[in-house]
């Protein structure tokens, strides 16, 4: 009951640091809406040559950008959440810190993480959508049930991007330097996710292998389940595997890192 | 009077010239201390550039012809905007971090020296890594003039290095007016990246494709068109944009010109505004 109540304190930290930033907030919906503006035109163009592409119609292909730019900061596709601090303290050797701390360090990242993502729906997810529903036609779902099932999705997702970065950040132990493997983040975030095309246009051999990768459960899923492409159970299951997996490889990570590695000092 | 005007502005030039070389060659050799890094995030840069036009790759996986171009025709518009914004990105790409800068106060150390701050400014930071665009610029570019049947003429020849400096220039002018803005907005820094780097990403594809609106903003009120659109389409025989006249492809230098101008005239409005944050 006492830790939940941390927990809940650290996640509002998370909440109200992000939401400090105003003008940042505002900057980034209008730089989302403009990259939403673009990928819809070539969108449309692709589709209207190619009807029913991926087994989406048009409307469905311009809900998924507007998706994309929703849930594109919400989820940090790319990187750009905790992993960065949690590197730099790896790197400095505060983490130390963390590691003396009556709580568990995955979890605190978690609960930072989950601040971070909830303002971000709010307040960088919300205003690109709305433009897009507002000026070009969407495959928005009639039951109310539907959204309920793809806020499930995207709270998945969005533990499964956790869990993607926690084994990122957990590197920097080894590696010191994250430059690297913040840029292969990068990298497999914004092509494997679905950010630049949706992945069920991907041909062939190449696209069953991304459809199973765990970048996957973050736009394409949640995306196909609010649009009704996909059933939600299954989806879950997918998701769910996924996150325990990667979060188990995470503790694993952390145990070895704790017990193995000497902490930098100063 | 004039005339000495015109000799102290081509005297502080040349001196911010200098002063930009030096910057830049200093950071060149403080990357070039870590090789290995070095040429890690350069092939990084150059995968994570690639992969746009993989993304089109897929595209035309199932497609033949997109907005009525075919992909030999979408390489070469695909090469010239990536080249052009590749050498504005790695002239002056680093000035994004201006914001920071008025944010900490770092920007008074600037100040105080004996150089021009747009030239300091500029160098800051300068990362050689981002040849890895115009590399992938280059090879796309490359795939896009062997693979398109375009009519050579001795004008059209001309027209490809004019088109690429001006394109350069364009997008140096967009990066030089964001920078003047982070004046004002400081923590905003992100509003340029969808004039720098979407604007890249918009000419990447042809006019057809976008909505007429779009394409008039992107003409007559932020005139990105001039950077490949519109001398692309008379190298290549197409349509112009709007309906443009046929000399309007040769207007690239002007409009270049115009673009720093102004740029020019917001970086010192900015500048004046500056107050620094005391600490």
């Amino acid at each position: 009951m006492g830790s939940a109540r941390l927990y809940a304190a650290v996640a509002a930290g998370g909440f109200r640091r992000y939401a400090t930033y105003r003008a940042a907030t505002a900057a980034g919906v209008f730089t989302n809406t403009v990259f939403g503006l673009i990928l819809v035109y070539t969108y449309l163009a692709l589709w209207d040559e190619r009807p029913h592409l991926g087994g989406y119609d048009q409307a469905q292909a311009v809900t998924y950008v507007w998706l994309g730019q929703a849930l594109y900061s919400t989820l940090a596709v790319q990187g750009g959440g905790f992993e960065n601090d949690l590197m730099a303290r790896i790197r400095t050797g505060e983490v130390a810190v963390d590691l003396y701390r009556p709580a568990d360090l995955q979890l605190w990242w978690l609960a930072t993480d989950l601040g971070r993502a909830l303002f971000q729906l709010a307040g960088r997810g919300v205003v690109p959508f709305a433009f897009g529903m507002l000026f070009f036609p969407m495959a928005l779902p009639d039951h109310w049930l539907t959204w309920v099932a793809f806020l499930v999705a995207v709270a998945l997702g969005w533990i499964v991007s956790f869990a993607v970065r926690y084994l990122v950040a957990l590197s920097a132990f080894w590696l010191l330097d994250g430059t690297g493997v913040t840029q292969t983040l990068v990298i497999t975030g914004m092509f494997c996710s679905g950010m630049m095309l949706p992945l069920n246009v991907f041909p062939g051999a190449f696209g069953e292998v991304v459809r199973a990768l765990p970048w996957s459960a973050m736009l394409q899923m949640p995306a196909d389940v609010l649009m009704g492409e996909a059933a939600p159970l299954g989806t879950y299951v997918f998701q769910v595997t996924w996150a325990v997996a990667l979060l188990t490889a995470g503790r694993l990570l952390q145990s070895a890192a704790t017990r193995r590695v000497v902490v930098q000092g100063g | 009077m004039a005339e000495d005007t015109w000799a102290t502005e081509d005297s502080r030039l040349r001196e911010g010239l200098r002063a930009y070389r030096l910057i830049a060659v200093m950071w060149i050799r403080s990357t070039m201390a870590y090789p290995l890094s070095f040429a890690l995030t350069a092939v990084g840069g150059l995968v994570v550039n690639g992969l746009d036009f993989v993304a089109i790759l897929l595209m035309f996986s199932r497609i033949d012809t997109l907005g009525g171009y075919a992909l030999p025709e979408i390489a070469f518009l695909y090469g010239l905007s990536a080249l052009a914004f590749g050498f504005a990105d790695l002239a002056i790409g680093s000035m994004d971090r201006l914001g920071t800068r008025v944010r900490d106060g770092t920007l008074d150390t600037l100040l105080v020296r004996p150089a021009p701050v747009l030239a300091q400014v500029a160098a800051d930071r300068f990362a050689l890594r981002r040849i890895g665009r115009i590399t992938q610029g280059t090879v796309v570019l490359g795939y896009g003039l062997a693979a398109c049947d375009i009519a050579w003429t001795p004008l059209k020849l001309l027209l490809m290095p004019v088109m690429l400096a001006s394109g350069g220039l364009i997008f140096c002018a967009v990066f030089v007016a964001g920078a003047a803005f982070q004046f004002v907005a400081q923590d905003a820094a992100e509003v340029q990246n969808a004039f720098t780097y979407g604007g890249t990403t918009l000419l990447q594809y042809p006019p057809t494709v976008f909505g007429k609106e779009l394409v008039r903003g992107v003409t007559f009120v932020l005139p990105l068109a001039f950077v490949n659109w519109v001398p692309a389409a008379y190298v290549l025989g197409r349509p112009y944009p709007l309906g443009l006249p046929e000399w309007a492809a040769f207007t690239p230098p002007l409009v270049a010109a115009v673009c720093c101008a102004l740029a020019g005239l917001a970086w010192r409005a900015g500048l004046r505004s500056y107050r620094s944050t005391g600490s």
